[in-house]
């Protein structure tokens, strides 16, 4: 009842700020009219690859980002998804639909709804966070999420471009995730969840549309977290080769 | 019928054809080979660029304008004094043309020189919308040549306008490839020491700024009439004559630094006003300026007019020969410029200062004037460490070449030009009316335009207020208006007012000169005046084609005037 609740009351949230926000997003077609532009949209995968682990784990893993909208205000769509070969399933398969709007100079303020849904336990959260490029050229994007069932937890992202030429790219990234309770039914345990350690190295083929590239990922699960992998099996440290593409249309 | 007769018919009708210069054009798609690619674009009669209009100064020109595209459109008439309607600023002079319709502009031509006409819809300027004009005087130039060339630079890209302009949104680099990559963190700590390198990155990456933010949009090839490096547009000449150039940059995005390698350039006009005659090996043209040369050929051999990006990144090129086919040598592109602290000083202005630290409401009144004193100077103070830091090691670059100074180049600035050869690169300074059209008289008032942005976000805006939120800027005719222009970003814009002209303040009083776009470098203020003498609508914006798309743009109303015309203010 308490989790109904929550969800309806996110989705409310949702529905009235897109209600609310469609007006201004109409306001395009005068604006064209005179040289100017005031919506846009874009459709990017930042990282769809193929992995393959130490332990002859194969993995197929995507982050993609759609968006449109105005500089004020976009809505944006972004996922994360894992498809494990071994067992034809999601491991995880994550949706973020927020709605971002800039608060200062280089950062954005998002808020919406995440619905996992990957094998196993579905869940619905509410999202709030804060994106965009600190100095030093640092990406972050970070998130604090509330279930449907009470829990909090809290996704922290940071990347760094390091350009080796203006065509080869290194990018290095690390994520994380930490939990103010635990979640048993989705292996989520309380604090320190896991580490994604990756480097990549990409080459620009066509414009910034099309960068094929290979890089290493390192991925360890901490705490009660690891405890739950381990009782299940599986493994809590893993080192993969990746090979895939950044795309950006 | 004899010939007498038909003669003297025809001399009878001349007359009434004198009086009036009449153009049918028509909008349409079509494909544009650039040697590197071909492409679609938007041209005029059916080719990009469109015809050259030819007219006579004081006639009546009637041009019909056919839409063939399946979207609105719309014909400005770049730099020429008319009636606002007619001036082809869709939502602000008129609604547009419609797919399929005829538009007939009809205005007086009330001026000489060299302009160019552009469609105002959408991004069809940049696809390729756009031609000449070229208007003879009723008295006789001041200046002798035998024979003249429009030489109308582009900057074609491989992709449309609309998927620049988004990419531009989703990554506002994404057409930057002179980034400053590891190979030249080396080669700088090599020459100047690994902490010194390290010092000046931290610096620009604390402040989340690029050195080499100077093009937005590279990856483009530089046209010369619609034709290609390798197409080489070639002016014929014959040995000992004079040759008028008249170049005009209707690039979208796109500064040009002109050379003709071996010969002299005598300006004579800028912006279609002439000038009193100044001689330089290379002068840079802004986005949307026009300026006529005139070289002497004594040789018989081929030239190269060679124009070459701001930033490097692309050159246009063609050739000045005594027959087809002739070549010279193409020079190779220099090395591309990187900014300075000094581009970046107003950038730091802004930020530090007056946004977050003071806090502009609270700063402007009497409550705070003996507390924020103080205030300021701490955050001065901050700020001179912070620029005394940098001088070390950011400056170090600019500091061993000791560099002309230029006073619409912020002192110190990496934009600041030099010519190929060491010798005379043109300066605004050196612009002087050759015959003023206005009685010189003090402003009525001044109005302070900061020229601002975000490059992160790729927004771009004018006293940090984008067009769509904007409020007209007001003027009351018969003003004489002088306008301040400071530029708080780190790119150049070149800003450009419809209908009324714009004295450029080059300290010269009334030999001050007249044009149509004014050039603004980063971390610089330049001043012009406009005597108010056009009533209506008018639009008046940055013209690198996406800045004023991102909201550099802004919609200037002038109230009363002898003809209070129809317009809804």
């Amino acid at each position: 009842m308490n989790r109904h609740t929550f969800t309806e009351r996110t989705l409310i949230f949702i529905l009235a700020t897109l209600i609310l926000t469609t007006p201004a997003l109409a306001e395009e077609i005068s604006g064209k009219e005179t040289q100017t532009a005031r919506t846009f949209w874009g459709l990017a995968a930042e990282k769809l690859e193929y992995r393959y682990s130490d332990t002859d784990e194969e993995l197929a893993y995507i982050e993609g980002d759609a968006f449109y909208g105005t500089d004020e205000l976009k809505l944006r769509w972004l996922l994360e998804a894992e498809w494990d070969k071994a067992h034809s399933a999601w491991e995880t398969l994550e949706n973020q639909f927020v709605i971002q709007t800039p608060v200062s100079e280089f950062w954005d303020a998002k808020a919406g709804l995440r619905v996992d849904t990957p094998k196993g336990q579905n869940r619905r959260y509410g999202v709030l966070g804060l994106t965009g490029l600190a100095p030093q050229w640092l990406e972050v994007d970070t998130s604090l999420f509330v279930s449907d069932k009470g829990d909090a937890s809290m996704d922290f992202e940071v990347e760094y471009e390091l350009l080796v030429t203006n065509y080869w790219i290194a990018s290095a990234s690390f994520e994380t995730r930490i939990a103010f309770h635990e979640d048993r039914e989705t292996g989520v345990g309380e604090g320190l969840n896991h580490t994604e350690t990756g480097i990549r190295l990409s080459y620009d083929l066509a414009y910034r549309s099309f960068s094929p590239y290979v890089g290493v990922v390192h991925e360890r699960q901490y705490g009660a977290a690891a405890d739950m992998t381990e009782a299940e099996g599986g493994d809590t440290e893993n080192w993969f080769a990746v090979i895939g593409a950044r795309m950006m249309f | 019928m004899n010939k007498q007769l038909v003669a003297g018919l025809f001399f009878c009708l001349l007359p009434a054809v004198a009086i009036g210069a009449q153009y049918d054009i028509t909008v349409d798609k079509v494909q544009i080979d650039t040697g590197d690619f071909v492409e679609e674009g938007i041209g005029y009669n059916g080719a990009s660029p469109g015809p050259t209009l030819r007219f006579k100064e004081g006639e009546v020109a009637t041009i019909n304008v056919t839409n063939n595209l399946d979207e609105m459109t719309s014909v400005h008439w770049h730099g020429l004094i008319l009636p606002f309607e007619q001036d082809g600023v869709p939502g602000i002079s008129f609604p547009g043309i419609k797919p399929g319709e005829t538009f007939t502009y009809e205005f007086p031509i009330a001026q000489a020189g060299t302009y160019w006409f552009h469609s105002h819809s959408g991004f069809q300027e940049p696809n390729g919308a756009y031609g000449a004009i070229v208007i003879e005087p009723e008295d006789r130039e001041p200046f002798r040549y035998d024979r003249d060339y429009v030489v109308q630079l582009t900057d074609k890209h491989p992709h449309s306008g609309d998927r620049i302009m988004r990419n531009l949104k989703t990554s506002a680099d994404y057409y930057n490839r002179h980034q400053q990559t590891v190979g030249d963190f080396i080669g700088e700590a090599a020459e100047q020491g690994f902490f010194a390198t390290l010092k000046d990155r931290l610096m620009w990456g604390g402040m989340r700024m690029m050195k080499a933010d100077v093009e937005d949009v590279q990856g483009f090839t530089g046209l010369i009439n619609g034709k290609g490096p390798a197409q080489n547009w070639t002016g014929l000449f014959k040995p000992g004559e004079r040759v008028r150039l008249r170049f005009i940059n209707s690039s979208a995005m796109t500064y040009f630094d002109v050379r003709i390698p071996g010969l002299e350039m005598t300006v004579v006009q800028a912006d279609g006003n002439n000038v009193q005659p100044v001689t330089v090996d290379e002068f840079r043209i802004g986005v949307a300026e026009t300026y006529d040369v005139i070289v002497r050929i004594k040789d018989e051999k081929a030239y190269t007019i060679f124009a070459e990006s701001m930033g490097r990144s692309g050159y246009a090129r063609g050739t000045l020969a005594p027959e087809e086919g002739m070549e010279a040598q193409v020079p190779e592109l220099r090395e591309a410029p990187l900014l300075t602290m000094a581009d970046m000083a107003g950038h730091m202005d802004h930020q530090g200062m007056d946004h977050e630290a003071m806090g502009h409401p609270a700063m402007n009144h009497e409550a705070m004037d003996h507390a924020a004193m103080g205030q300021r100077e701490v955050a001065d103070e901050g700020m001179n460490h912070e620029m005394a830091g940098m001088d070390h090691a950011g400056m170090g670059h600019s500091s061993g070449n000791a560099l002309p100074t230029d006073p619409f180049y912020a002192s110190g600035s990496g934009l600041s030009p030099v010519a190929a050869n060491g010798g005379k690169f043109l300066s605004y300074s050196d612009l002087k009316a050759q015959h003023p059209l206005y009685e010189e008289r003090d402003p009525t008032r001044e109005i302070e335009l900061r020229l601002t942005g975000n490059m992160e976000r790729y927004e771009w805006s004018i006293n940090g207020i984008k067009y769509e939120h904007a409020d007209p800027i007001v003027l009351q005719y018969g003003e004489r208006v002088r306008f301040k222009f400071v530029n708080e970003t780190m790119m150049t814009h070149p800003m450009h007012l419809h209908g009324m002209w714009s004295i450029l303040d080059v300290g010269e009083g009334k030999w001050n000169p007249l044009k149509h776009v004014i050039s603004v470098a980063p971390a610089t203020t330049v001043y012009m005046e406009t005597e108010v003498d056009a009533p209506g609508e008018w639009a008046f914006h940055c013209h690198l084609s996406y800045h004023a798309a991102a909201g550099m743009f802004r919609k200037i109303v002038v109230e009363g005037g002898p003809e209070q015309r129809g317009g809804n203010s």
